[in-house]
């Protein structure tokens, strides 16, 4: 028996989140009396793999086919699935990301297993077994139970944390059985944007709403997102005029988010808005309307004008770097 | 080609969330229903192809897992243009519930629309499980879809970017925002036409619950917000490293 973590990788490096699934799955594990273990899909350097180690998971699984670099969610399925059985794995947990979504709905499937996605912090109980969850958009926590023998976990991110505890690592290479078939999509061009921080796993946020005015007032919030190491996000209407990217439109129907540090400037503070930040750990709010709804999901705020608070910040922010 | 989108039925965006008295089940009185947004802009371009691939989309079927309650929001995808709607008539329990009921319905279909998440209970689950089910090919997150040749050409998100794919039929396309710009609202016509458009009543299957709801719980409430004058910027900055510890 053992819990099975799938561990995302980008250019040969593991992404940030699945050091979080690492100490998850180790602390899973402790709490279930068994082993945490975990698969790897595609290219991953050896030193890299190595790390696993750190966050407590004794054995990986790694499967160094190129063609998995395709992200096609029906073949990776198919190999984690296979990972799950090699393992004996009664947990498998994935990130709650668009990747870890849009597979664990399917390995849930062909593991005929009980799905929980968006799940926050280990489970409050085995047997039954029980986790919480966001619902509502952030609205709510919903506390969810799984009847069946085995059961597929999607992490939010951030809500648990990454915690050491290193342990021996055996790295194992593994033949999930793929062929050709099983990979059915061709990707035909991919645009990526470089040297960004990633927005589902940044530790700070910063956010500008419809009150920045206009694309060209981007300069401060994107100055003030690189001294602190932040990502950028924005409101709907933002994303809508074409002022920023789709991907950084937060909320009900945009992205969800965690960081630690949410600014959000010129934000009214919408229902749909706070839904998809109000789990921010402190949220700062900069807006000129001392009525804006925005200050009631604040931990912090100023009540002005975000053109002449944004130099400040970013004043302080430097010297607090320095 | 034959499109299905699936339509879900989730509470008003601006809706108060409250639970009955024991916290075990949301309480909707009162509560105005809507299409769920992501598949209200899936239905909307599923429309468009229709209109703009030259005899290339032949029917658009919507479906929901639902009671009777939920008809009234199949008839406003029937007013906004679908041309056929099928309704399992059962209560929604969890994720692999529906997509297995959706999976006996939901057969010869060439591309299959599904939302990346329903607004309610956030599950992003039966796209991915009814395509599972139905063993065919999905895509997720994503932000366009044109038919071309019989193919599908598709632009997800990936992480730190887009991606163009190509798949062949037939194929789930599970949709965010981006899909299409506006969704459509139903003009006087559509809404005459939908009443004579067909609505087929089907019984579920029996069906495995794997997963439930014990309990709901709102987030603790906030301390008050502790604010700073126009010009104490930097102040706010350092209450954030001395204080908060968050930079
Ligand atoms: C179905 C549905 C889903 C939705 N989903 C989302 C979602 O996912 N995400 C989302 O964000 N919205 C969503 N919305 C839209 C939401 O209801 C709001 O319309 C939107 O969030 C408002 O964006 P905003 O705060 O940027 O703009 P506004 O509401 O226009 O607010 C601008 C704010 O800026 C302030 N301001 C103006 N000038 C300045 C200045 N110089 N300095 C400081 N402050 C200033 C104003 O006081 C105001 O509070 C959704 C709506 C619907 C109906
Ligand atoms: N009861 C339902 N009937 C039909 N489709 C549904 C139903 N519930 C969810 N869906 C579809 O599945 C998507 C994701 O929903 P969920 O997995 O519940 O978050 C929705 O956007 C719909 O497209």
């Amino acid at each position: 028996m053992s819990v099975l973590i799938y561990t995302e990788n980008q250019d040969g490096k593991f992404k940030k989140v699945s050091f979080e699934l690492a100490s998850y799955g180790a602390a899973l594990a402790k709490q279930m009396g068994t082993e945490a273990t975990a698969v790897s899909l595609g290219q991953v350097e050896e030193a890299e793999l190595q790390k696993l180690g750190t966050y407590g998971i004794s054995k990986v699984l790694n499967v160094a086919d190129q063609r998995f670099a395709l992200l096609d969610n029906q073949a990776m399925a198919k190999a984690i699935a296979a990972a799950a059985a090699k393992t004996a794995s009664k947990v498998v947990v994935l990130a709650h990301n668009n990747l870890g979504k849009a597979v664990a709905s399917r390995l849930s499937v062909k593991l005929q297993a009980g799905l929980v996605t968006a799940a926050q912090g280990l489970p409050s109980s085995l047997s039954p077994f029980k986790v919480s969850k966001v619902v509502f958009t952030g609205k709510s926590i919903g506390h969810v139970l799984i009847h069946t023998d085995m059961k597929v976990l999607t992490l939010s991110y951030n809500s648990f944390g990454v915690a050491e505890s290193p342990v021996s690592l055996v790295v194992e290479s593994f033949d999930p059985g793929m062929t050709d078939s099983d990979f059915a999509l061709t990707v035909e061009q991919t645009q990526k944007v470089t040297g960004k921080i990633l927005l589902s796993e940044a530790e700070i946020v910063v956010a500008g709403g419809r009150g920045m005015k206009g694309p060209e007032n981007w300069g401060a919030i994107e100055e003030l997102a690189e001294i602190l190491g932040a990502g950028t996000a924005c409101s709907r209407p933002v994303s809508d005029e074409g002022w920023r990217p789709h991907s950084e439109h937060v909320g009900q129907t945009g992205k969800m988010i965690a960081p630690n540090l949410y600014f959000a400037f010129g934000i009214s503070g919408a229902i749909q808005h706070l839904g998809g930040v109000s789990s921010s750990k402190v949220i700062v709010a900069v807006n000129k309307d001392p009525e804006a709804p925005i200050f009631e999901a604040a931990d912090y705020g100023i009540v002005g004008d975000a053109m002449k608070v944004l130099p400040q910040m970013i004043e302080a922010a430097k010297e607090l770097k320095a | 080609m034959k499109l299905l989108v699936l339509i879900g039925n989730v509470p008003d965006t601006t809706t108060k969330i409250k639970f009955n008295a024991d916290r075990t089940a949301f309480d909707a009185s009162g509560v105005q229903w809507i299409i769920n947004p992501w598949d209200e802009l899936a239905l909307t371009r599923a429309m468009e192809l229709k209109e703009t691939t030259g005899g290339a989309v032949e029917t658009i079927t919507v479906a929901n897992v639902g009671r009777q309650e939920t008809e009234a929001t199949l008839r406003k995808a029937l007013a906004i243009g679908a041309d056929k709607a099928i309704r399992v008539d059962a209560d929604v329990r969890d994720a692999f519930y529906v997509a297995n009921q959706l999976a006996q319905v939901c057969k010869g279909y060439d591309l299959i629309f599904a939302g990346i998440e329903a607004s309610d209970y956030n599950g992003a689950a039966v796209g991915g499980m009814l395509a599972e089910l139905l063993g065919i090919q999905s895509v997720s997150a994503v932000s366009s879809v044109q038919i071309e040749g019989g193919k599908l050409h598709l632009i997800r998100e990936i992480d730190g970017g887009s991606q163009s794919v190509s798949v062949a039929t037939p194929a789930m396309a599970i949709v965010q925002k981006g899909i299409a710009k506006e969704p459509r609202i139903p003009a006087m016509r559509g809404i005459m036409m939908a009443r004579s458009k067909p609505l087929e009543v089907v019984q579920p299957v029996d069906t495995e619950i794997r997963v439930s709801f014990e309990s709901f719980e709102l987030p603790p409430a906030k301390a008050a917000c502790k604010k700073f004058s126009e010009e104490q910027g930097k102040e706010l900055m350092h209450a954030l490293r001395e204080e908060a510890k968050v930079l």
